[in-house]
């Protein structure tokens, strides 16, 4: 089947030099493909490209170089804006209206009012009355601006950080609704800066890194890529000098976020041996001690790097 | 859904968003009533008029000129200037709206709320004994046609440009001026005469005058004929345009 989006060799220049000069490069050189029906995963660090990314499949940045290409034609033509849902990464809500007014405009925009109804009350946006946007928390708003790129059915949904800023049953049903809509056959981007969310959710997975997509591919087989790890919590910062010392040869520790630990080698008996002795030597407690393959997050932190973690 | 229907629908939806700003509604509908109060009830300015016309008539005149300079011109700018900030035009562009549509749609809702200003300082005017002639009340609202499209495509080159804040600054500075010395409120003929000269090419001032010329028999300081300010007016529109689609930003 068709992909239901193509980026080939996708080159996005941005401001010719406000922070320093030069000219920077939102996107240098990315590909990517959407398989249709399937829900992709889109992961990186802060300023890798991934609202970029979303901007041109949506048709609100032109590529200063290579080819765009959503459901068959030019990205943000009028065919394409009627058949593709867009909720971006700042919301983009007029912040004198109120939330359902706003989504029943604009499903009635998208020509299917009836199905403005079932959103609005699965987002609990009736709740949120006469208030406008602009009163409204963050999270209320993310509700709004999901109900917004919903509405009319799409066949292709680009969802940019839907989960930010959202409480965990506002999280619940954003997962509950990107299932129903893979169900459904729709073709759905996420973005993401949640790796589990990414692992659950998904089918597909890429994960760009500097304006370049550095790992595209169904999500099993990406993660069945990463390495054995044996990983663990504790308290931050773990004197990792000794623990290497300690542990079998050809194994790395790594601080992979402040109290989060992983030892990538051989994820056997005898590593996890070697932890716990080290563990109880120094009078740490490991919280959460796991073995096996490292799944995403291993293969993530692994691309990403450590200067690729975000300030 | 058709191309008009969209901006007719999107057009609605505007209206509805301004008339229920608060802020808005004191700029575009309470300072004018209020402006046409006092220069009918006051004589402590002079607007110019020939002996034998009432002050009513060249207060409303001129009091036009400052309700259409702002909702074309400030509130459009203003407005525009934070849809930018909040990314709601991006949103926008991104359902079956083009981008045309947004901007035609927007400027549609400006009309629309011009027309309300309108019909609320005439009845007030009314009620100050105002008794117009209907030929005189025709031309007036081409006038007001052309001036809202006017300063309105200037209102897109300011707020397409600039930050939002930096809009909200230049649109309510250049308001306060415009309504002080800029040929709205009060005639070009109250400035000093060299100072006059140049006002009086002002969009602000075209209109004002203009419209003091139609409903009030005023001829302002260069005495221009309707049809060069017309034209003038049109010239400023063409070069609003045409600043606003070089530089019009959507974030």
């Amino acid at each position: 089947m068709q992909p239901a989006a193509v980026l080939d060799e996708v080159v996005v220049a941005v401001g010719r030099g406000r922070r320093g000069s030069g000219e920077h490069r939102a996107l240098d050189g990315l590909s990517l493909s959407l398989a249709p029906g399937r829900v992709t995963a889109l992961l990186g660090p802060n300023g890798a490209g991934k609202s970029t990314t979303v901007a041109v499949l949506a048709g609100l940045t032109v590529p200063s170089g290579g080819t765009a290409a959503v459901l068959g034609g030019q990205p943000g033509r009028e065919s394409a804006r009627a058949r593709v849902g867009v909720m971006l990464q700042e919301g983009g809500l007029p912040t004198g209206a109120r939330a359902e007014e706003l989504v029943r405009h604009i499903a009635a925009l998208r020509g299917s009012p009836d199905t403005a109804g079932p959103l609005i009350d699965r987002l609990g946006i009736r709740q949120l009355g006469r208030t406008t946007i602009r009163r409204m928390s963050g999270g209320e708003r993310g509700r709004v601006s999901l109900a917004c790129a919903l509405v009319g059915a799409p066949e292709l949904v680009l969802l940019d950080e839907p989960t930010s800023g959202l409480d965990p049953r506002g999280r619940a049903i954003v997962a509950e609704i990107v299932a129903e809509l893979r169900d459904r056959g729709t073709t759905v981007l996420l973005s993401t800066h949640l790796l589990d969310e990414a692992e659950r959710l998904s089918d597909d997975v890429a994960i760009i890194l500097k304006g370049r997509c550095a790992a595209l591919g169904d999500r099993d087989t990406l993660s069945a890529g990463a390495l054995d790890t044996v990983s663990f919590e504790a308290s931050m910062h773990l004197d990792l000098t000794s623990l290497c010392d300690a542990l079998p040869e050809g194994c790395r520790a790594l601080e992979v976020e402040p109290g989060r630990y992983r030892i990538e080698g051989p994820a056997d008996a005898r590593t996890l041996a070697t932890v716990t002795a080290w563990c109880a030597q120094h009078g740490v407690m490991p919280r959460s001690l796991r073995t096996g393959a490292g799944g995403l997050e291993e293969l993530y932190w692994r691309l990403t790097g450590s200067d690729g973690a975000s300030p | 859904m058709s191309t008009w229907a969209l901006t007719a629908r999107q057009a609605g939806f505007d209206v509805r968003l301004l008339l229920r700003n608060g802020e808005q509604l004191l700029l575009t509908l309470i300072i004018p009533v209020v402006l046409l109060v006092l220069l009918t009830a006051s004589d402590v300015v002079s607007l110019g008029q020939p002996p034998g016309v009432p002050r009513v008539d060249a207060a409303l005149a001129g009091v036009l000129a400052v309700a259409v300079l702002s909702s074309a011109f400030t509130s459009l700018a203003i407005s525009t200037g934070f849809d930018r900030r909040s990314g709601a035009l991006l949103m926008l562009a991104t359902t079956p709206l083009s981008r045309t549509t947004i901007l035609a749609a927007r400027s549609l809702a400006t009309l629309l709320v011009v027309a309300v200003q309108v019909v609320v300082l005439f009845a007030v005017a009314a009620l100050l004994g105002w008794r117009p002639a209907p030929g005189d009340v025709a031309t007036a609202l081409m006038l007001v046609l052309l001036g809202t499209l006017c300063l309105g495509a200037l209102g897109f080159a300011l707020g397409g440009a600039l930050r939002a804040e930096a809009t909200l600054a230049v649109a309510n500075a250049v308001f306060l001026v415009l309504l002080v010395a800029g040929g709205t409120a009060l005639p070009t003929t109250s400035l000093p005469a060299p100072v006059a000269a140049i006002v009086g090419w002002l969009p602000s001032a075209l209109l004002g005058d203009g419209l003091r010329e139609c409903l009030a028999g005023e001829t302002g300081p260069g005495g221009l004929p309707l049809f060069v300010t017309a034209i003038a007016l049109g010239a400023w529109m063409l070069a609003g345009i045409l600043v606003a689609r070089r530089t019009f930003r959507w974030d």
